[in-house]
């Protein structure tokens, strides 16, 4: 765990990079974690995913997986990969403050 | 007299039927299980029929022979389950109503999921091993197979035992050795994980033995096709691979019924209390093994573990008292790593797999998170424990429901 200087504030962050305290969120935050993994900057399709995420998280408790994402938006699986290049997954859950997926088991 | 109905009739639900007959008044419950047709196969087992080890005759026996007298088999297919009217109607028209209801259907591959993957090439030189019909093939493609690059691509998390397309690819490693082409045979193992499995400590450790036998690992490869006249495979980040033997863990995806019932997630995984095993849907129906869409491993070993619990609840639930939140993700595999050795690992869901001496805290005579010939010997007696001793419900011997951390250090 290791705290960091994120868009002006002190931010707490586990060894894979997620937030430890999900309260601390905000879009710059997001924007800063996104730069730091080479996306730079969030466009609507991006942000499309992340709020998504975001309120998918809320109601269900956990991240949403790639194909939940790609059924209930309409950004397909082709353009979530251009968008969140390698594991878009994981990258969208951690730009989006929430924890790492659990469809990994 | 209430009726207990059991849906499927694999490790999971055979198990409970003996288990919950032995523990209800036969004077007062019916118990009924159905499945659709009567080959129970040992699962653990389609993995070695590839390299010969294990033949058709050693894996699949009749169900009717493990459900125990007193229990009702009923073959057919399931239509839908009703859980506001609390029956569930079969294909054959008949209707099953319930008090209590035990969702064990398991978990099925679906090819179809990735474009091209049942196309031009399919058991022809592209095969599953998680049906009997793929191992076989792959056996008969495995006998031919000389030279070249055999790729192996899990689609999607979760799969059935997360471990065994590593011991598939260990094992292939000892085969091409014993068939002296090692070295023309290049060996690919691409997962759309970030390392060789998903614990990390196991990772380090399976992903160090990959290294040492020479087994290319491509991480992060997320299949978008496969072109069968080409030999490639692609990954939605359009890196292509090329194959002359393609081995598929396809998509897993829970039972149609629970599908067209609505009871299932995105994948079909029935949404359950990962504590209790209480379906989210129901008060009524509770859910174990395969079918469930907890973040444990999807294993027979995880089913047995459950199956403890999932007893007390039962009768708790029926008695009208409090569920016990007792399931821990508690799973136990044997990854065998080819040349009679295996690993032996033990975790749950907080608890990274540790190293230590299993089941005996200190004796053994089986290691944690190494390789031994006790492992490998100790895979091989599974199977006669499996089919005597997990099917008919009985507790194994000096191995806890719960992970206990004797004996193991970190």
């Amino acid at each position: 765990m290791t705290t960091e200087l994120l868009a002006g504030l002190n931010i707490e962050l586990d060894a894979e990079g997620f937030l430890v305290n999900a309260d601390q969120w905000t879009p710059e935050i997001a924007e800063e974690i996104a730069r730091r993994s080479g996306i730079e900057p969030l466009t609507d399709r991006h942000w499309t995913v992340i709020d998504f995420c975001r309120k998918d998280a809320a109601d269900q408790g956990t991240p949403p997986t790639i194909r939940r994402i790609t059924k209930n938006t309409d950004v397909s699986t082709k353009e979530i990969y251009q968008l969140f290049p390698k594991g878009p997954g994981i990258l969208a859950s951690r730009i989006a403050g929430l924890t790492k997926p659990k469809g990994c088991i | 007299m209430r009726n207990l109905v059991i849906l499927g009739g694999g490790t999971a639900g055979t198990m409970m039927s003996a288990k919950m007959r032995r523990a209800l008044d036969p004077k007062e419950w019916s118990i009924t299980i159905v499945d659709q047709d009567n080959e129970h196969i040992y699962q653990p087992g389609l993995l070695f029929i590839p390299f010969g080890i294990y033949r058709a005759k050693d894996v699949v026996k009749p169900r009717s022979r493990y459900v125990p007298s007193g229990v009702d088999l009923v073959l057919s297919e399931i239509d839908v389950i009703d859980h506001e009217a609390n029956e569930v109607r079969l294909a054959d028209g008949s209707t099953l109503p319930y008090d209590f209801l035990v969702i064990a259907t398991g978990s099925r591959i679906v090819p179809a999921e990735v474009e091209g993957l049942t196309g031009p090439g399919w058991h022809e030189n592209i095969f599953d091993f998680y049906t009997l019909e793929g191992a076989q093939g792959l056996f008969r493609a495995l006998e031919r197979f000389e030279e070249g690059r055999l790729v192996l691509n899990v689609a999607e998390m979760p799969i059935k035992c997360p471990v065994a397309p590593l011991e598939f690819m260990f094992l292939a490693d000892w085969y091409f050795h014993q068939k002296g082409v090692r070295d023309k045979v290049e060996l690919v193992y691409a997962t759309p994980l970030d390392g060789a499995f998903t614990k990390p400590r196991a990772s380090s450790l399976l992903g160090g033995l990959l290294e040492k036998k020479g087994v290319k690992v491509e991480t992060l490869f997320n299949v978008s096709s496969v072109d069968g006249e080409a030999r490639t495979i692609s990954s939605w980040d359009e890196r292509v691979l090329s194959y002359d033997l393609l081995v598929t863990i396809p998509t897993h995806m829970g039972s149609e019924a629970v599908e067209r019932s609505g009871l299932g997630d995105d994948l079909a995984f029935v949404p359950t209390n990962k504590h209790t095993l209480q379906a989210d849907a129901a008060e009524n129906i509770f859910v174990i093994g395969d079918a469930t869409n907890l973040p444990s491993s999807k294993a027979g070993s995880v089913a047995h573990f459950q199956g403890e619990v999932l007893e007390k609840n039962l009768l708790r639930a029926i008695e009208g008292r409090e569920l016990l939140p007792d399931f821990d993700g508690h799973a136990n595999c044997f990854i065998e790593s080819g040349f009679d050795k295996a690993v032996l690992i033990d975790f749950n869901y907080d608890t990274e797999p540790l190293p230590g001496r299993f089941p005996l805290p200190g004796v053994g005579p089986m290691s944690l998170l190494q390789e031994s010939e006790a492992n490998h010997w100790g895979k091989m007696a599974f199977r006669w424990i499996y089919w005597n001793q997990l099917l008919a419900g009985k507790e194994l011997p000096l191995v806890d429901s719960k992970m206990s951390l004797l004996g193991k250090w970190s």
